[in-house]
């Protein structure tokens, strides 16, 4: 019989759809597994609440399951605890830096109104001379920021706490 | 029609509402980077209503799901308040909109977050995060604007002068809150309220606006009775559904 940890492993080849560098494990939106004789079934939770990603996400790791030979195959969606971007593996933030997507980086709490923009480095020439473009960029978890130093423009990996 | 199933449907109309408006700037933003800001910030309250009306649906029982209480209601049955109702006008009305919704919305969540109803507060947890950047993203531009050049100050003063009387039925209240507040499931509106009012006038101080001295109320979304904007909005909301029943994709 499949283990857990093979489960695992076997998410860890299923990619988000909208950054495919990183997979649904990196990403921290695989909660749980839960293997019995006959069946599998693994709980997600969104980044986002209208996150358009979750129904691929759910599709794909049936998908994969079951040409890895486990039938059966359950997805369920949880809200709470609420997915924050501590969830971002250490592997899943290199990865990011790598493609070009600023990680997280430690914010003071949102609900801080007037506080300044975070500083965030360049994943390009890693200067500390940024500034933001906007709080909202190309899907829900990222930010638009540009370098001050090399010119680009960049996303950043918003943080959610 | 139980008092928990009446609360949901009125949060989530007011995100399903407030979202539907917001994606109508969709392609029409004033710069690339607010058209984009506006449709994510429609994106995450569309989320919300999906979570929001599918609990309502369970609550119910009668097999109703999220996408049946979105598109086959009639106007009497949405119970949002006014103001999300309320037309986008320039960009400087549609934040002031954003903004009094969000300063009522972020104490609203939190406070629900310790809801004794399990699903609530999960979806109050959830929803708190992004509402703490949609607050966030409104509260500067009312400063930006107020305090930017003669005409933006007007133009969003006259936005704040047009959208202030709706501003009260947010803390509106009716046997359906007296329910759920004796059952532990909500708090006590005037906490959050309070909270409201702090960050409002703060923001405006900021802001050099003016909060009018009329104090006219207009109330009615609550109890289904809407502004004539309802049923534009419903036309093109639920026109697939009525023009192909059941259609899917």
């Amino acid at each position: 019989m499949v283990t857990e940890k093979e489960i695992w492993a076997y998410l860890e080849e299923v990619s988000d759809p909208e950054i495919p560098v990183l997979t649904v494990v990196d990403l921290g939106v695989v909660r749980a597994v839960e293997i019995t004789e006959t069946s599998c079934h693994v709980t997600i939770t969104p980044t986002y609440s209208g996150c358009p990603a979750m129904k691929m996400i759910e599709e794909q790791i049936i998908e994969k399951l079951n040409e890895k030979g486990i039938e059966n195959v359950t997805v369920s969606l949880v809200l709470s605890p609420a997915w924050t971007t501590d969830w971002l593996t250490e592997s899943g933030k290199n990865k990011l830096r790598e493609y070009g997507i600023a990680p997280p980086e430690h914010e003071v709490d949102k609900s801080v109104l007037f506080s300044e923009p975070t500083v965030v480095p360049c994943p390009q020439c890693k200067s500390r001379n940024t500034k933001m473009i906007s709080q909202f960029g190309s899907t829900a978890c990222k930010a638009h920021y540009q370098c001050n130093e090399c010119l680009e423009p960049f996303d950043y990996f918003k943080c959610l706490k | 029609m139980s008092a928990l199933f009446e609360y949901i449907i009125r949060l989530g109309d007011d995100s399903l509402i407030l979202g539907h408006r917001m994606s109508e700037w969709c392609g029409h933003g004033p710069i690339l980077e607010e058209d984009i800001a506006m449709t994510n910030i429609a994106l995450d309250l569309v989320g919300q209503a999906t979570s929001l009306l599918n609990y309502a649906g369970q609550v119910e029982g009668n097999g109703r799901d999220g996408d049946k209480l979105a598109f086959l209601r009639y106007d009497r049955e949405y119970k949002n308040t006014l103001l999300v109702e309320q037309p986008n006008g320039d960009f400087g009305t549609t934040i002031m909109r954003q903004f009094l919704f969000d300063a009522y919305r972020k104490p609203l969540f939190e406070k629900l977050q310790n809801s004794s109803d399990k699903q609530l507060s999960a979806i109050a947890e959830k929803s708190l995060k992004e509402t703490k950047y949609h607050l966030k993203h409104s509260s500067e531009w009312v400063i930006r604007l107020g305090d930017g050049t003669e005409e933006s100050h007007q133009r969003i003063q006259e936005a704040l002068n047009t959208l202030w009387r709706y501003s009260s039925e947010l803390f509106y209240t009716d046997e359906v809150d007296a329910t759920l507040l004796s059952q532990g499931i909500i708090t006590d509106i005037a906490e959050i309220r309070a909270e409201w009012e702090v960050t409002v006038k703060n923001v405006f101080e900021e802001a050099t606006l003016q909060i009018p001295s009329n104090n006219w109320k207009q109330e009615g979304g609550r109890k289904g009775m809407h502004s004539e904007n309802m049923g534009y909005i419903l036309a093109e909301l639920q026109y697939m559904q009525r023009a192909y029943p059941n259609m899917e994709w």
